[in-house]
This record gives structure tokens, C-alpha cells and sequence, in this order.
């Protein structure tokens, strides 16, 4: 029997390339989605005009120590218009400051989404060149990311806000953030 | 799926939003600059860097080729860095830090990346062995009779 051996190869090689194509042609998974290399690192920081009133400035430095959502969006990403009542609703709940960015946007534009939809952020920075969003490795907006008591990453949500996402992803890592950390 | 088709559309809205709103808001402020860089060697090595960078959301084109917002301000990022006088590893690392080996066209060789870069000679070495083993084998035999060339006159 054991003499017969290699005939076992082809075999065990199509066993093989079953399961690869079992992983690689997947239909289910999604090719868009690229984890993060900036979870667990510093959250770059940011100082930018507000989006509601260009002499004032918006920054993520007056939190450091405290935990925070960042979310990115724009007015020309429809899936973010989504969101905004979930973030309304979010904020409704005063767990942790939504700091906003605005991507790449027309400031007139912005300014009538907020007062048309609703303003749920602590403050907007307006990103005209999108540095900041290229800082933070957002590459398709609505991004929401959570930054810890120290300063980074914890997180990073890549699709509108919905509730479930907030309470199966978001508030177990805020819970555990202030648990955690000085 | 939805995650795909949901991205998908989202890319799909800045493009279009981009074809619609994009003169004036460019006209507006100017929000990147492109164009020619006036230092030829820093042009080349523009052209050579945007080339060996991926697009995020158009995932198989350079920034060089995408019209996608993201690579115009990946690409304007790219042109910063070079004016401030970074190298070419410096903008490598910047790219990789914040999108991940992805986002570069010549991965690295490491431990995730051997087999990619190590498989064409790990095949070339089996296919190596076998001809080498048939032709042994081959050689060893005795030579077969002359063939037949026809009905012998």
C-alpha cells in the first residue's frame, strides 16, 4: 500500500487548492474591509478650524485623559446622512464627546447639513486637504473611531453608526477603557 | 455583502459628488495642488513613489492612475513630503503606518509575505527535482532497438 504513496499527491494538492478557494472566493468576505495598523497606536493629533465658525479652532488635545468617539464624515457621503440619527441618538446619551470630522467638504454645505440634521458632535474640525483624515488612515467615510484615557486607538468602526455596533462594539471598550488606564 | 455594497456606494457618491461639486469647490480654495513639481528629480521620484502606492477605496490602481478624491490627496501628501525633504523609505513608512502593507505595490519580504516572494523558486525547485529524477531514471534504461522506419524492402 505505502509503495502507492504518490498517487496520494494529487489528491492531498486538490484538497489544497479547495480550501483556498473556500477562503479566497468567499463571497462573504469583504474585500474592502482593512484592519487598521494605527489600533492600539497614539491618535494623531489635530488642529483645525471649526467647520460652524472658521476663527475658532477645533482640537483633540484638550481630551487627552479622556476617552472619546472621532467620527469622519462629509456631506457628499451619502451613508453618512445615514448615521447622523444614530450619533443624535448617541449623544442624547452623554457617555463620551463625539468630536467630528468634516472630510473634504464645502464648508456652506456642511454648516446647512448640521443645523438641516441635527448636531451631534462636540466640535467639528473642517479638513479642507484631507491631512487629518490621511493622519487617522481614513480611507471611505463614515469611519468612527474610539480613543482611550491615554490617547489611542482603541477601535475603529468603517460603515455608518448603528445602534448595535454602539452597544456590542463601542460601550463594552468605553467600559473598559475607564476601568483600564490611569 | 452589504459592508461591500454599502463602501461601494459610498465610493461611488464622493466620485460622482466629486464630478458635480468638484470645480467649485476646487475653485473655492484650491484644497490640493497638482501638476508638475519644478525640481525634475523630485518629479521623477514623485512619478516613481505615486506609482508604488495603492489606491484605498479603488483597491487595484496606483494613486498614480485613480481619480478617486483619496488618491488626489494621497498624492498631494506625497508631493509635501518630498518638497520637506523626506526619502523615499521615510514616505514608505509614512503611507504603511497609517493604511497598513497594503497600501504598498512591492511588499516587503517578512514572515507574512515569504511564501509570495519565496513560491516561484520553492515551484521552480520541485520542477527542478522531478526533471531531474525522470531524466536519471530515463538514462538508466537500455536503449530501445532501432525503430522501425517503414516495411523493409
Amino acid at each position: 500500500m505505502w509503495k502507492y504513496w504518490k498517487y496520494l499527491l494529487p489528491v492531498g494538492a486538490f484538497a489544497g487548492l479547495l480550501v483556498l478557494f473556500a477562503v479566497g472566493l468567499n463571497p462573504k468576505r469583504d474585500l474592502h474591509y482593512l484592519p487598521s495598523p494605527l489600533i492600539g497606536k497614539p491618535a494623531p493629533e489635530f488642529t483645525l478650524t471649526d467647520v460652524l465658525d472658521p476663527s475658532r479652532t477645533v482640537s483633540n488635545r484638550p481630551l487627552a485623559g479622556h476617552v472619546y468617539v472621532f467620527n469622519v464624515w462629509a456631506t457628499w457621503c451619502e451613508a453618512c446622512r445615514e448615521e447622523q440619527h444614530t450619533l443624535l441618538e448617541i449623544a442624547q446619551q452623554h457617555v463620551v464627546p463625539i468630536l467630528g470630522l468634516d472630510w473634504n467638504d464645502d464648508r456652506a454645505r456642511a454648516q446647512e447639513w448640521l443645523r438641516e440634521l441635527g448636531d451631534p458632535y462636540s466640535g467639528v474640525g473642517f479638513d479642507q486637504n484631507g491631512h487629518v483624515a490621511i493622519n487617522w488612515g481614513v480611507y471611505g467615510a463614515p469611519e468612527t473611531y474610539l480613543v482611550d484615557r491615554k490617547g489611542r486607538i482603541v477601535f475603529k468602526h468603517i460603515a455608518p453608526m448603528t445602534m448595535q455596533v454602539w452597544n456590542t462594539q463601542f460601550l463594552p471598550r468605553i467600559a473598559a477603557a475607564r476601568r483600564g488606564g490611569a | 455583502m452589504r459592508a461591500v455594497r454599502r463602501l461601494v456606494a459610498v465610493v461611488g457618491g464622493a466620485a460622482l459628488a466629486g464630478l458635480m461639486f468638484g470645480a467649485p469647490i476646487v475653485g473655492a480654495a484650491a484644497p490640493y495642488v497638482d501638476g508638475e513639481l519644478a525640481n525634475p528629480a523630485l518629479q521623477a521620484r514623485y512619478e516613481h513613489i505615486t506609482h508604488r502606492l495603492r489606491c484605498l477605496v479603488c483597491q487595484n490602481e496606483t494613486i498614480a492612475d485613480s481619480d478617486a478624491e483619496l488618491a488626489a490627496e494621497l498624492r498631494s501628501e506625497v508631493r509635501q513630503m518630498l518638497l520637506a525633504g523626506r526619502t523615499n523609505p521615510q514616505i514608505y513608512r509614512f503611507m504603511k503606518d497609517r493604511y497598513g502593507e497594503f497600501v504598498l505595490y512591492d511588499p516587503p519580504v517578512d514572515a507574512k509575505t515569504v511564501f509570495i516572494w519565496g513560491a516561484p523558486f520553492a515551484f521552480l525547485l520541485i520542477g527542478g527535482i522531478v526533471v531531474y529524477r525522470i531524466v536519471r531514471v530515463r538514462s538508466k534504461m537500455p536503449l530501445d532497438e532501432e525503430p522501425e522506419t517503414g516495411p523493409t524492402p
